[in-house]
């Protein structure tokens, strides 16, 4: 079965691995941190002009993969509802000891509720497992790109990256 | 007759950004378009645009057509809507209906920026009710609110085929499958990413066969390709779905280009025949200017800043601008252009019109 971005619409762990978005193994431990999914050059840098702390970098040419700079990234999650390709998410592995937190963007209608228990989804929107909806963001900045986090067991915090939506 | 200094035709995103060029340099802008509301197909885009600050990236298209309406009606330029112009006559006299009488109008400057129109693609049943362009499933959701079905199948993964498919799950219906017959997915990958977390399998290498159904869409078969695009036998499969989009493309709409007596150039990685034009969006028709998807299929942000070129151009030729000035004002949009055209999506665009340009300079014909 052949993978990749171009090929299923889902980038690779392959792809995911060589970009320069994701936070490193020590950086994961620490706390909340963006985990930027941008693996095409594409010319966008939102992520790096709405980053208040200089964490991401894009730089010129303006199609370069943006850069996380984990130790300036404090996990505000500004850049998770800037990103017009709704590819920035941010995880926060060590949670609890059992779980971790998951906040994506959401574009449907109805939001979740805040304590609700959803059916969380991998990227290939396969179900994972059941999660719970800890915060909802929905800020007018934002512009009806509402953030969502659930609270998953910490296995999973590598898999979730949404939910399913309720009609 | 009635006169005025600039017209333009279409009022979309290359229109209007071209209005409020020429107006601003201080032109008079007379803006024709054959619908009902401005603003082309911006008003339908809901989704946040890419590109940089100075290309309002982050921002969702239908608020860029919000500021170009606004910028147009406080630089004062009159907009004739419900007005189809059908030919462009001898000393730029432009001959258009409103309230279904023929009229005319003469020019002294004309930019075209007429746009595109969706390619069709046939099959059996394509003529069945519940098949559509992707862009007209785009207007009845995001425009007239009503959905086109609520089982849907996208055929084509280009941008379009992606967002719309997005939109239409925002809107409530279920896309159940969407198919492309390239070996890979021709748009964004954070696209289709964004349609595949929410669970719509994307099949390439798979075409549509046939749509089934009495008297409207009830299903669709669709079959495997091989690597030369032929079907492969026993890969058929029947999808329950009411409604099938087509997204395979788009063409220019260049019929006026034509009667004008444009000379024209076959640039596929443009969509088809486009009119040349030079560095000011000029074609081989002094002061008569195009913009935006007429003059090579790309997008919103592209066809805004092709606007602004010609519009920069046109009023620089009426003496608005001084040659520096508009030099000045020119070199900004290119930078901003150039950067809309690299990277792997971009760099194809970027050649291709390069080689367009070059033809108006004496270049070789594109083969």
């Amino acid at each position: 079965m052949a993978k990749g971005i171009k090929k299923t619409g889902v980038p690779s762990w392959e792809e995911l691995k060589s970009s320069p978005g994701l936070p490193d193994a020590d950086r994961l431990e620490e706390g909340p941190v963006a985990f930027i999914e941008c693996v095409q050059e594409i010319p966008c840098n939102p992520c790096e002009t709405v980053c208040p702390f200089g964490a991401i970098e894009v730089g010129s040419p303006i199609t370069n993969l943006p850069k996380l700079y984990g130790e300036k990234c404090t996990g505000c999650g500004l850049c998770v509802a800037a990103c017009p390709g709704l590819a920035i998410f941010k995880v926060h592995k060590n949670y609890t000891n059992t779980t971790s937190l998951v906040e994506f963007p959401f574009e449907y209608h109805p939001l979740p509720k805040t304590g609700e228990t959803v059916r969380c989804v991998n990227r290939e929107g396969k179900f994972v497992v059941e999660g719970k909806v800890v915060k909802i963001r929905n800020s007018k900045q934002f512009d009806a790109t509402a953030l969502v986090t659930v609270e998953v067991p910490k296995k999973y915090f590598l898999e979730v990256r949404s939910i399913e939506r309720k009609r | 007759m009635k006169k005025t200094q600039v017209a333009i035709i279409g009022a979309g995103p290359a229109g209007l950004a071209a209005a409020i060029e020429v107006a601003r340099a201080g032109g008079e802008v007379t803006l024709l378009d054959e619908n009902h509301k401005p603003g082309g197909q911006l008003f339908k885009q809901i989704h946040k645009f890419f590109g940089s600050r100075e290309h309002r990236a982050g921002t969702r298209g239908f608020r860029i057509g919000e500021k170009l309406l606004e910028d147009t009606e406080k630089l004062g330029v009159k907009v004739l809507l419900d007005s189809p112009v059908y030919s462009i006559f001898k000393d730029f006299v432009i001959g258009y209906i409103s309230d279904g009488r023929e009229k005319a109008i003469q020019a002294e400057r004309i930019i075209l920026a007429t746009g595109a129109s969706e390619n069709a693609l046939a099959f059996p049943g394509c003529t069945l009710p519940g098949v559509m362009g992707a862009g007209a499933a785009q207007t009845m959701i995001n425009v007239h609110r009503v959905l086109p079905g609520k089982k849907i199948i996208m055929v084509g993964s280009g941008n379009v085929g992606l967002i719309v498919s997005y939109q239409l799950l925002q809107a409530g219906a279920d896309v159940i499958a969407l198919i492309e017959a390239a070996a890979e997915i021709g748009g964004y990958g954070v696209h289709a990413s964004k349609i595949r977390r929410a669970g719509v399998p994307i099949y390439t290498s798979y075409t549509i066969q046939e749509v089934i159904g009495k008297n409207s869409v009830e299903g669709a078969v669709i079959v495997g390709l091989d690597e030369k695009w032929k079907p492969i036998k026993g890969t058929e499969k029947l999808i329950e779905a009411d409604t099938v989009c087509i997204a395979v493309g788009l063409s220019p709409l260049a019929e006026l280009a034509w009667l004008a007596g444009c000379e024209f150039a076959f640039v596929p990685s443009l969509g088809g025949h486009v009119p040349k034009h030079d560095r000011n969006m000029e074609t081989t028709i002094k002061g008569l200017y195009a913009a935006g998807d007429l003059t090579g299929i790309e997008e919103a942000s592209s066809a805004m800043e092709e606007g602004r070129l010609a519009g920069i151009a046109c009023a620089e030729s009426l003496g608005l601008y001084s040659k520096e000035e508009a030099r000045d004002l020119k070199e900004k949009v290119w930078a901003r252009l150039n950067t809309l055209r690299t990277g792997p999506f971009g760099k194809k665009r970027r050649d291709a019109k390069d080689k367009l340009i070059e033809m108006m300079e004496g270049g070789a014909d594109i083969g």
